[in-house]
């Protein structure tokens, strides 16, 4: 009982980006999914790589309303791991048998697919704004990223006022929002 | 300008930052004003994939930052792969190059080998066999009977030779004295030697000369029967002859009766480019061993010896000088210094029929036991 009471606290700190929350899961389960990846063809970057994934995996699952874990965090992990490391194995032609293995898995075919789409997202996102160029880039990203202030923005980037700065950003988050809604579309009709 | 206050009003209607009389009469706006309504529509999307893109891009900076800090304190082993881990890390991780390596280099090896074994020349015996006849007992007692019987029919008073040849092979006269011959591997293994004519007529010989090197021996016959020959009308070629030089051989491979074969010169060097012989073409079976092989003009070009056992067709014979060497070592024997030589054919000239009527009688069955 104290377990999963354990174990919700933690996904609500990992939901609220807590970063103690997020330290604790780390260090409860990185070293079996490095051991999973290991294992099967893969080196230490690729554990990296493949456990932060399913940490993002496992923050928009926290994130989501309907946010209910029916099992305990470690098996979730698990799965997802070994779903996107047998996933990085076909597509780089290495496929070996990942899987014969003590530990028990869940379906996580919605969650991955789920996740497929905000990666996808996520990536016009980044290309649209690496598009941008500066200072736009930095210009939105202080603004809405690092919700700064107009004022700040101003002092920062050395505008006169921060009705300056506020017409700067509003040419920038133009383009931007041409750049990511034309990709946005582009990619909803390809897909 | 007018622009960015529309944006900025909508900016702070999604955020919920409006007073609620200002809300109420927005949501009106948006109502009536279809192009309002689009706006916040879709910058309330564009806001939320901002957001999460920040939300991911932080998180992933969290989890790089935790990662970093958690090795650094000993709490995961990241990259601490050690003694056995991180032997069982690198095989896991290298085993198909391994592999891979280890079958090319396989491959490698053997082709070498291969190659190597192709390339390389072989022990002669192994592709060449001797074209000396190894006549099995059977065939030699049945040989011994027809001898027997051909002897009582003619009740000649010559004693008959009864001891079973092992090995035969052909020889012929160089000197009307009784010198003959023939190769030194037809005689090499055997204890007594003796020599049959076309007729059937049989006469012991005793092997003077034997040179297992260049393969060529001298046999000289001693028999009482043996009448010396004034004169033989084949000569023995000092000069090399020519490729595509048609020549022709007599021989016994068939144990009883003289067998004619022609073809031509095909190579002016033997086996693997041995100097010592020359390659021919013609027709050759065990039995031929120690036959002359003779040019158009009926000059002896050299000693039919052995054959590819691979390839078909390709025979080789020893180069006639190789007899005049023979005859000189022979000669260091004072016993044997009147050995005489014919260097020119009284046969030349004549057509091949001819030829071989004259010839034939000069040349011998030569049977090792």
């Amino acid at each position: 009982m104290t377990q999963e009471n354990n174990e919700k606290t933690l996904l609500e700190g990992l939901a609220a980006s807590d970063r103690k929350a997020i330290e604790s899961i780390y260090r409860d389960n990185f070293n079996m999914v490095q051991s999973l990846v290991i294992n099967n063809n893969g080196s230490a970057d690729d554990a990296k790589d493949i456990f932060q994934e399913t940490m993002i995996v496992l923050y928009e699952k926290a994130r989501s309303g309907s946010f209910e874990l029916n099992c305990q965090i470690k098996t979730f992990v698990y799965s997802i791991s070994r779903r996107l490391w047998l996933k990085r194995l076909q597509q780089q032609n290495r496929f070996s048998t990942a899987g014969d293995s003590m530990e028990p898995v869940v379906p996580v075919e919605d969650e991955l697919a789920g996740h497929e789409q905000r990666n996808a997202e996520f990536e016009m996102m980044e290309n649209a704004i690496n598009h941008l160029g500066e200072p736009c880039k930095s210009l939105i990203e202080a603004f809405y990223l690092q919700k700064q202030s107009m004022q700040e923005i101003a002092a920062r980037f050395g505008y006169t006022n921060a009705e300056n700065a506020k017409n700067q950003k509003y040419k920038c988050l133009m383009r931007l929002k041409k750049i990511f809604f034309t990709n946005y579309k582009n990619g909803n009709s390809d897909g | 300008m007018d622009d960015i206050k529309i944006l900025d009003t909508v900016e702070r209607y999604i955020r919920g930052e409006m007073r609620p009389d200002e809300r109420l009469h927005f949501e009106n706006l948006r109502k009536t004003n279809a192009e309002i309504d689009q706006l916040v529509v879709e910058h309330t999307l564009f806001l939320q994939q901002l957001n999460h893109f920040g939300e991911r891009k932080e998180l992933s900076s969290t989890l790089n930052e935790l990662h970093t800090d958690l090795t650094e304190q000993g709490k995961i082993d990241s990259m601490k792969l050690k003694g056995k881990a991180k032997v069982v890390y690198l095989w896991k991780r290298y085993k198909r190059v391994a592999a891979i390596a280890a079958s090319i280099a396989g491959i490698t090896t053997i082709t070498v080998t291969m190659l190597v074994n192709y390339l390389s020349p072989k022990a002669e015996s192994a592709k060449v066999r001797e074209l000396v006849n190894q006549v099995n007992n059977l065939d030699a007692r049945t040989k011994q009977l027809d001898t027997k019987i051909d002897k009582v029919d003619k009740k000649s008073t010559k004693p008959v030779i009864n001891t079973p040849a092992r090995y035969n092979g052909t020889g012929f006269l160089i000197d009307g004295k009784g010198y003959l011959v023939t190769n030194s591997h037809v005689v090499k293994n055997s204890k007594n030697v003796y020599i049959q004519n076309n007729k059937g007529e049989q006469f012991r010989v005793k092997v003077v000369q034997l040179d297992l090197a260049k393969d060529v021996a001298i046999l000289k016959i001693e028999d009482a029967d043996f009448k010396p020959i004034s004169y033989i009308p084949y000569g023995i070629r000092k000069a090399k002859t020519d490729i595509a030089e048609p020549i022709y051989t007599l021989g016994f491979p068939r144990n009883d009766e003289i067998v004619y074969g022609e073809g031509y010169l095909s190579a002016p060097t033997g086996f693997n480019g041995d100097t010592l012989s020359c390659q021919i073409a013609v027709a050759a079976n065990p039995g031929n061993s120690g036959g002359p092989v003779f040019n158009h003009n009926g000059e002896v070009i050299g000693i039919l010896s052995t054959k590819e056992v691979q390839a078909e067709g390709a025979v080789f014979a020893i180069q006639s000088k190789y007899i005049y060497q023979a005859i000189e070592e022979l000669k260091k024997d004072t016993s044997y210094q009147k050995i005489k030589i014919n260097s020119s054919s009284s046969v030349r000239g004549m057509d091949r029929v001819q030829q071989v009527n004259k010839i034939q009688d000069y040349v011998f069955m030569v049977k090792g036991d």
